[in-house]
């Protein structure tokens, strides 16, 4: 028994070492998890504006043309990791971004866009987190690209990277825009 | 020609470390003179090889040579020449060699300075440290060779990353890795002690200073880090419990625990399995660390290399650098014999709560920062624990360990007298209540734990003060006596009265900035101005400013108080001129009790500026206390009887007490 303490912190390691290992398999896309919302019609949402003076957020108002809707939060390091990339996609591939402040307040989220600069064609307010649901969200920052009819047509999970970025969410785009 | 000189300066490191970690080793076995007695020169080698090799890098980078790859990602002509010497460890290539390279600053110190060290202990000792060296240098030589040439240079680099352009960043990793590092010299020695099967005493001796040294270096790293933060990052925070963090925080709290469970081994003669564990997992924490930032395991603003060849070869490092050491300690643990009894209520008691403490802790915050990938494996979810989870679990437990830390060094070994201990802290108990009462009465709608963890931090610091008061008999003789008491008092008996005043004063100032913080955010044109906290920032002018390698919107508040002019604040918004990315640089004007933070944001294309200030109480305490923190580390390492690797032989001049 007595000698059964002294091994603990083997096995404990051990135990440590081996859910790494699992971590480390490179078949395990951080950002590619599988979404059941992938090919199903986007979730009808209604929001308030976060920004005082613009029009109730509905992503209907989108229909028509791709769009590329992005959860945030001002209290999400990694958001603020990929925050210089959002305004490529509409740069680069001329469709727009919508933002959804998730489970934040609106003054934070305003002083958060302040800050970083308001990439953002229309933002919608989530202060309860129900868009989160309705999308399926795993987590913030997450995004995903809608085609005209409004489909969800990819998710990417985590932070947009520059590596990223061109080699899943450009391609994916260009692929929605065909 | 001089990088090919560095790598194969690290070629021969390698030759160096592999000889160093296996003939003392097998010479300390049989009994072999000569062989034991190669690892100091061998160290002294290795050590002189991997600092060419590391000078080579840096002549890399001050002299802009783009055909080396790192220096063409991570450098640029135009910059400073304190960000060309940053450079070198801004990447993941020149930080390994950083790394390396304090592994052996701390091998050929104990090869220099252990020369009362008994020979077998020392061979074995930088044997280990060698073997540790091997797993690096082959791991840089493999999968990260910072000298590694580009066939066609580019003409100019891509620059160093704008936000680690930076004075206090420059420092950081230095001196963090001083700390992370240095506690694997206190892992060689646990482990050739399991080798050996003798710990006493003169064992702990030989290990407390190594052990304070990194200690206070990593306590350094970690505040300069945080401050770095605070200032750099423009959202006026100083933590955020992210992965990368807690790392460097988790051997942290494992070195806190060793230093002071090392002293229960030295004077009581007990606790040895335990200090020997804390030692193996103090480097561990460190190994870890290493492991998550570098292997892109999990999702941090610190991540330096997404590669998984890397992140396995670390990871069998990992599994070997620890694995076989705590299978050793599982065989040769249990034969430890501890030496006198133990009552609870006695110095050595409060340490072992003290260590219990914090192992918790560390325990806490290992969960915190593994769950969330454990949940993702196991179930497919994604999560992230933050500030919530730490206040709740690692705040509460912080709590009777402050009450402890007071207590305690009124406790004498052996047997103590906590109702005699109690009654001398009644002035501490009594100003925690009113500090506590205080801060209930500045704003009774905060969090529980803020006026909780107020009135610790209090007690804390007074219980600490009156410790030393009554050491020296400060008004209880006449204050020429207690000027001499004062002035003799050993020097580890200041060292642990200013780390615990220090830890006090960065409570202080870590509970005001987390529970008193206020902000506001407006758009300002030229001319207006904005309140916060009985304070007025008015928004002067904005012009563009320019340095070497950036250009900027400067703007300038003056912030007055009831028409007194307080302060000038000068936020710039900067645009480096290679890598297209904005970064902020906050205006901090500090104050005994606050720090008044100004940022600005973006113009809004109407004439007006996002505008964001913050109110921050007691912020500057965190960095005072954590350089007390510092300050006493080195205090106490001048002390005349640990004079680093130096140790007097057991049973020498002993007779004063040595408190943690």
């Amino acid at each position: 028994m007595r000698r059964l303490v002294y091994l603990l912190p083997i096995l404990l390691v051990a135990a440590l070492v081996a859910v790494f290992w699992r971590g480390l398999d490179p078949a395990r896309d951080k950002s590619a998890l599988p979404s059941a919302l992938i090919g199903q019609p986007a979730p009808a949402l209604d929001l308030p504006p976060l920004r005082e003076g613009d029009p109730s957020f509905s992503l209907a108002a989108f229909k028509g043309k791709p769009v590329a809707v992005n959860f945030f939060a001002s209290w999400c390091l990694p958001c603020r990791a990929e925050h210089p990339l959002l305004s490529r996609i509409g740069d680069e591939f001329g469709i727009p971004v919508v933002g959804i402040a998730y489970k934040d307040t609106a003054a934070n989220a305003r002083g958060y866009l302040a800050e970083l600069g308001d990439p953002y064609a229309a933002i919608g307010q989530d202060e309860s987190g129900r868009a989160g649901i309705e999308f399926g969200l795993t987590g913030v920052p997450e995004t995903y690209i809608l085609d005209g009819e409004g489909i969800i047509r990819y998710r990417l999970a985590g932070p947009i990277s520059p590596e990223n970025f061109a080699d899943q969410l450009a391609p994916e785009i260009r692929a929605v825009l065909q | 020609m001089i990088p090919e000189l560095g790598h194969y300066a690290l070629v021969l490191a390698l030759v160096m470390a592999l000889a160093q970690g296996t003939l003392p080793l097998i010479g300390a076995q049989r009994g072999i003179r000569p062989w034991m007695q190669l690892a100091g020169p061998a160290a002294l080698a290795q050590f002189a090889f991997v600092a060419i090799a590391f000078l080579a890098l840096v002549r890399a980078f001050v002299t802009s040579d783009f055909s080396v790859a790192i220096v063409a990602q991570h450098s640029h002509s135009d910059m400073p020449l304190l960000y060309k010497i940053s450079g070198t460890w801004g990447n993941h290539e020149g930080s390994l060699l950083l790394w390396v390279l304090i592994l052996n600053i701390f091998g050929a110190l104990v090869a220099a300075l252990g020369v009362n060290l008994p020979p077998r202990l020392k061979a074995r000792t930088l044997a280990i440290q060698a073997l540790i060296s091997v797993g690096f240098l082959l791991f840089l030589l493999f999968t990260s060779n910072p000298f590694a040439r580009l066939a066609d240079a580019p003409s100019e680099g891509s620059e160093l990353n704008p936000l680690l352009q930076d004075p206090g960043l420059a420092l950081h990793p230095p001196m963090l890795y001083l700390g992370y590092v240095g506690f694997s010299i206190v892992f060689s020695f646990a482990v050739a002690a399991l080798i050996d099967g003798k710990i006493d005493a003169a064992w702990a001796r030989w290990v407390r200073p190594w052990t304070l040294l990194s200690w206070t270096c990593l306590t350094g790293g970690i505040a300069l880090g945080s401050w770095w933060a605070y200032y750099e990052l423009g959202w006026g925070g100083w933590w955020f419990w992210d992965p990368v963090e807690n790392a460097s925080f988790m051997p942290w709290l494992i070195g806190t625990a060793l230093l002071h469970s090392a002293l229960v081994v030295e004077k009581r003669d007990s606790l040895k399995a335990w200090t020997i564990l804390l030692s193996i997992l103090a480097f561990g924490f460190s190994l870890l660390g290493t492991f998550l930032v570098r292997s892109g395991i999990i999702t941090s603003v610190h991540a330096f290399a997404d590669d998984p060849t890397r992140g396995v070869f670390i990871l069998i490092l990992l599994a070997i650098a620890i694995g076989a050491p705590l299978t050793l300690f599982a065989l040769r643990a249990p034969s430890l014999r501890a030496g006198g009894l133990f009552a609870p209520i006695s110095r050595e008691g409060a340490m072992v709560m003290n260590n219990l403490l914090l192992a918790t802790m560390t325990a806490t915050v290992l969960l915190g920062t593994l769950y969330p990938l454990i949940l993702e494996l196991f179930t497919g979810k994604t999560i992230s624990v933050g500030a919530p989870f730490y206040s709740a679990t690692f705040g509460v437990l912080a709590l009777p360990l402050l009450f402890l830390m007071a207590i305690g060094p009124f406790l004498g070994w052996k047997r103590g007298d906590l109702k005699g201990a109690l009654q001398r802290l009644v002035a501490a108990g009594i100003a925690a209540l009113g500090a506590g009462a205080i801060a209930l009465w500045i704003k009774l709608d905060g969090p529980l734990l803020a006026p909780l963890a107020l009135a610790g931090a209090i007690w804390l610091l007074v219980g600490t003060i009156i410790e030393w008061a009554e050491r020296v008999k400060l008004f209880r003789s006449p204050w020429r006596s207690a000027l001499r008491r004062a002035r003799h008092l050993p020097r580890a008996a200041y060292g642990m009265s200013l780390a615990h005043a220090g830890l006090a004063i960065a409570i202080i100032g870590m509970t005001g900035s987390a529970a008193w913080k206020s902000e506001q955010i407006q758009v300002l044109q030229i001319g207006q101005s904005l309140q916060l906290q009985g304070y007025d920032f008015k928004l002067e002018s904005i012009g563009p400013a320019r340095a070497e390698n950036y250009l900027a919107d400067r703007a300038h508040f003056v912030v007055t108080k009831g028409g007194d002019h307080v302060a000038d604040l000068y936020p710039e918004r900067r645009q480096y001129l290679v890598q297209p990315m904005p970064t902020t640089e906050a205006a901090i004007n500090s104050s005994f009790l606050a720090d008044l933070y100004a940022v600005i944001g973006e113009p809004d294309g109407k004439g007006g500026w996002t505008v964001r200030v913050y109110h921050e109480p007691l912020v500057p305490w965190i960095w005072f206390g954590a350089l007390t923190m510092v300050v006493a580390g080195f205090v106490s390492l001048s002390d005349r009887r640990y004079r680093v690797g130096a140790p007097v032989k057991a049973g020498g001049a002993q007779s004063a007490k040595v408190p943690a």
